[in-house]
């Protein structure tokens, strides 16, 4: 148990974006809402999931519709009041603790603000590891859990319940919901026991967050010129190219941002070229012509000099970035866990094999 | 003959300049700038007149690019309180305003309130307008603050809610009092636009003080005949009025000029700039005559704007690089530099330190100073150090290109002559006459822009003539601004559909502009 105030939030966001692996939305908004949520109510207590009683009730925080809207329509502070009561007499118990599902992105801090409005703790795990696009992309998936029961509600106080068949449903009424009522809004689900909580989510990512991003701010505070290896060493990163961005190609489908960036190279990678596909996450990063990573493995765009990550909605012709691999969670290296989010669920006709595995050819 | 005189102040030296109708540098100045700014800008001015020989009633504009508002943030100096009106809820009260600013730059705003109203993403009402806690809240501030900044949801969307709020705080205060709503000065994304709205409000007094001052004093230069104008970081002139209204607009305008007035020079509106100072090297990118813009969003003073830079890498190269030979034989430049002391450190300057420029005068590149002493350099080593220059210089040129081919590169900047003339990926180096005082020069030729912002429905007006009527208005508010009729061209358009909004309605907003009649 310790307590995460401001300095902790600013750099877990960091880790967020990170994490977001291009995908997730901004952390920054998340992370205003956040610390003005700590600055009215108080520092949050973090729990580490062992801490956590097996028959606690425990309650993921997220937001669902565009990142976008977010940034000019925040929320209203009250929401996670609404959720609560919703949840706890729907249930007919009381939450003990509230949790991420997304680590990455904007998701990874609005659970602070819940906390924190609350005075709730919130246990340092979540659902993915990083960021995906779609609901039932979440470990809890792998153990038949049900995205729903599921609260929403908006800034204006409208709000619902949702049951549904499929976690699929779920994604499809909740999109549609979400638009009616302006494009972004509040929720919770998955929700769980600690028992559930601690078989199937991902451990210690809150701190795993934090540490990489305080690791980014000390390196872009320090003046020195060649900090690439550190920042690699910090991050447990596979280099995997380093280019500039000579062409964007997207395309809008759904809710989705599809995509493909064309990276030619610079430095060691001269005469090299590259592309990442994306849709809104990095999907698959392919160096002359050959795969260099995949999903699951997070593929994250980093600024050559400041190690800023750049996500996909942010990419931009002429633009220098280093890309990185990133290990995945182990679970979703599993058969149950790839059908899940594997390159083939993204139609990415290739087998996944481990970053690790596929940086030593 | 008519002439106008173009002034760019720097973290190290104030630059002016004169130019003449034909756009013809007459004379140029280098001095250095003042902790207060003011004094360094009135002794380039008097410098460039003195220099010039010119009839002062002849100098019919002055343009000045100026750090004088970035300062007063970054130093919280004469800041005014404001009053600070968010139009939105209950959306956006998770969020108060300041919330990530410094400690010491939140005591600008006496108070701040978010009240009902703002839009939504398709441009429904969230709410309608509270207007009784809007003129609550002017009631509320009343002799305290006389400068508000007001934002609304969306606002960039629909601005009607906030200009009616804007209404309501004159006739609660007074008809002096300033008033900054978002949708004038940011785009989308609300705190980064309700922070630069509160920053401008709270520089009301600096930008009355220093285009006042400006004004004033170019008047007792005897500059009676002068237009002034001030640059924006969009590489656009504002007139002296509209400063006062959006004197954050002017923030981060330095490089931009630079770019611009280094593009203009050469006569090109496509090419790399690489603008070499004392200590460090820009290398900017020119596309169809203005700078290209960089993703990343300008902080000022530990507040977070939603402006864009232009995409500008510096590297530690310059006039003053400090040369050095190691025990393996290696030589390195940079990337620290004697900086400012160049004129007694470089050996050329009877000093002791070897430079860039040393190497450079060793090699005959350049002929500074006294060249007999930078002789003493052995050849192979100044061979060494210009191999370094020209790596660091191409690999910086290389990363800002958009393709393979080659470009057409400009150098600017007191330090060029450190820079060889055959750099690969370059099809050709040009160094421009005066290319010493881009910057200045940048700003005397910045051109006028008009602005147009309507919604329209689709429905009722085909896009064609819709988009026409709104280029109009844009090209009538250009001329007004002083743009030569035949020169105006558009800039920005854009034409962004209200969803799930009846009538198939969308905002137009266009941007155009135009040289300096």
């Amino acid at each position: 148990m310790r307590k995460i105030g401001k300095k902790e939030i600013n750099d877990i966001a960091t880790g967020a974006s990170l994490l977001g692996a291009g995908g997730g939305g901004d952390p920054y908004i998340g992370r205003l809402i956040a610390l003005n949520a700590v600055e009215e109510c108080g520092e949050v207590t973090l729990l580490s999931p062992d801490e956590v009683p097996d028959d606690a009730f425990i309650v993921p925080i997220a937001m669902m519709g565009a990142p976008t809207v977010l940034c000019e329509k925040a929320i209203n502070g009250g929401e996670y009041k609404v959720l609560a009561q919703m949840v706890e007499s729907y249930f007919g118990r009381k939450i003990y603790a509230f949790m991420p599902i997304e680590a990455g992105g904007v998701n990874s801090m609005l659970p602070f603000a819940a906390a924190a409005r609350l005075g709730l703790p919130l246990v340092d795990c979540d659902g993915m590891g990083r960021a995906f696009p779609e609901l039932q992309m979440v470990t809890f998936t792998l153990g038949g859990m049900s995205a729903t029961p599921m609260a929403l509600t908006d800034e204006k106080g409208n709000s619902c319940i949702f049951n549904t068949i499929t976690n699929k449903w779920t994604e499809e009424l909740a999109r549609s919901v979400t638009m009616s009522c302006g494009g972004s809004v509040s929720v919770c689900l998955y929700t769980m026991t600690g028992a559930e909580m601690k078989k199937y989510a991902v451990r210690d990512i809150i701190t795993r967050s934090e540490r990489l991003g305080s690791a980014m701010r000390v390196i872009k505070e320090s003046s020195r010129e060649d900090t690439e290896a550190e920042f690699l060493e910090i991050t447990g990163g596979y280099k995997l190219f380093k280019g500039k961005i000579v062409d964007v190609k997207r395309e809008v489908r759904g809710a989705f941002n599809f995509g493909k960036v064309v990276l030619e190279g610079i430095g060691e990678y001269k005469n090299h070229s590259s592309y990442v596909e994306f849709q809104n996450e990095n999907l698959a990063a392919v160096v002359d012509g050959r795969i260099v990573a995949t999903v699951p493995d997070l593929i994250c765009l980093v600024d050559c000099n400041t190690y800023t990550p750049v996500p996909t909605d942010a990419l931009k012709y002429g633009k220098r970035v280093l890309v990185v691999g990133l290990e995945c969670y182990e679970r979703w290296r599993t058969e149950a866990g790839l059908g899940l989010v594997g390159p083939r669920y993204f139609g990415i006709d290739t087998d996944y094999i481990p970053v690790e595995e596929r940086a030593k050819v | 003959m008519n002439y106008r005189l173009g002034i760019d102040v720097g973290g190290t030296n104030t630059d002016a300049v004169i130019i003449d109708e034909g756009l013809d540098v007459v004379s140029q100045v280098k001095v250095p700038t003042t902790s207060d700014v003011y004094t360094g800008i009135m002794n380039a001015v008097r410098a460039v007149l003195a220099s010039g020989c010119i009839n002062k009633r002849d100098i019919t504009m002055a343009m000045l690019g100026t750090t004088q508002c970035t300062n007063a943030i970054v130093e919280r100096k004469n800041l005014v309180p404001v009053g600070v009106l968010r139009i939105g809820a209950p959306a956006t009260a998770g969020i108060q305003p300041m919330t990530d600013w410094p400690e010491d730059l939140r005591k600008v705003v006496y108070k701040s309130a978010i009240i009902r109203g703002g839009y939504e993403y398709d441009g429904k009402e969230l709410n309608p307008l509270d207007e009784e806690a809007v003129v609550a809240f002017f009631s509320d501030i009343k002799g305290h603050v006389d400068s508000v900044a007001i934002s609304g949801v969306f606002s960039t969307l629909r601005n009607e809610q906030e200009a009616r709020a804007g209404e309501l705080a004159r006739q609660v205060l007074g008809p002096d009092v300033h008033i900054s709503l978002s949708s004038e000065i940011g785009s989308m994304g609300l705190i980064e636009r309700e922070n630069a709205t509160i920053l401008n409000a709270a520089l009301n007094k600096v930008a009355k003080t220093f285009t006042q001052g400006f004004e004033k004093s170019l008047r007792e230069e005897g500059l009676d005949n002068v237009s002034l104008y001030l640059s924006q970081n969009d590489g656009t002139l504002m007139s002296i009025e509209e400063a006062r209204r959006y004197p954050v607009l002017t923030i981060a305008c330095g490089p931009t000029n630079s770019i611009r007035g280094a593009g203009y020079l050469s006569r090109l509106s496509n090419a790399i700039v690489v603008d070499v100072g004392g200590t460090t090297t820009d290398v900017g990118a020119l596309q169809n005559g203005f700078p290209r813009e960089s993703g990343v969003a300008v902080t000022i003073g530990g507040v977070r704007t939603n402006f864009r830079m232009p995409d500008v890498i510096s590297i530690g190269l310059g006039g003053g690089s400090i040369v050095r030979v190691h025990d393996d034989g290696s030589v390195t430049v940079g990337p620290d530099s004697v900086g400012y002391k160049i004129t007694s450190e470089a050996l050329v300057f009877g000093g002791s330190t070897i430079t860039a420029t040393d190497v450079a005068v060793r090699l005959g590149l350049a002929d500074i100073g006294d060249s007999s002493k930078a002789a003493s350099i052995d050849e192979a080593v100044a061979r060494k150090a210009m191999d370094v220059i020209r790596g660091k210089v191409e690999e910086a040129i290389d990363s800002m290109k958009l393709s393979g081919a080659d470009v057409t590169v400009v150098l600017a900047g007191g330090g060029s002559v450190i820079v060889p003339a055959d750099l690969k990926g370059a099809s050709e180096v040009i160094v421009p006459p005066h290319s010493g005082c881009a910057n200045a020069i940048g700003s005397a030729i910045s051109k006028v822009s008009g602005y147009y912002e309507k919604l329209v429905s689709y429905d009722e007006i085909e896009r064609e003539q819709a988009i026409k009527l709104a280029t109009n208005e844009a090209v009538l508010a250009a001329l007004d601004a002083g743009a030569k009729m035949d020169s105006v061209e558009v800039v920005e358009l854009e034409d962004v559909p209200l969803q799930y909004y009846p009538g198939n309605m969308v905002r137009i907003r266009i941007k155009v502009a135009g040289d300096l009649a």
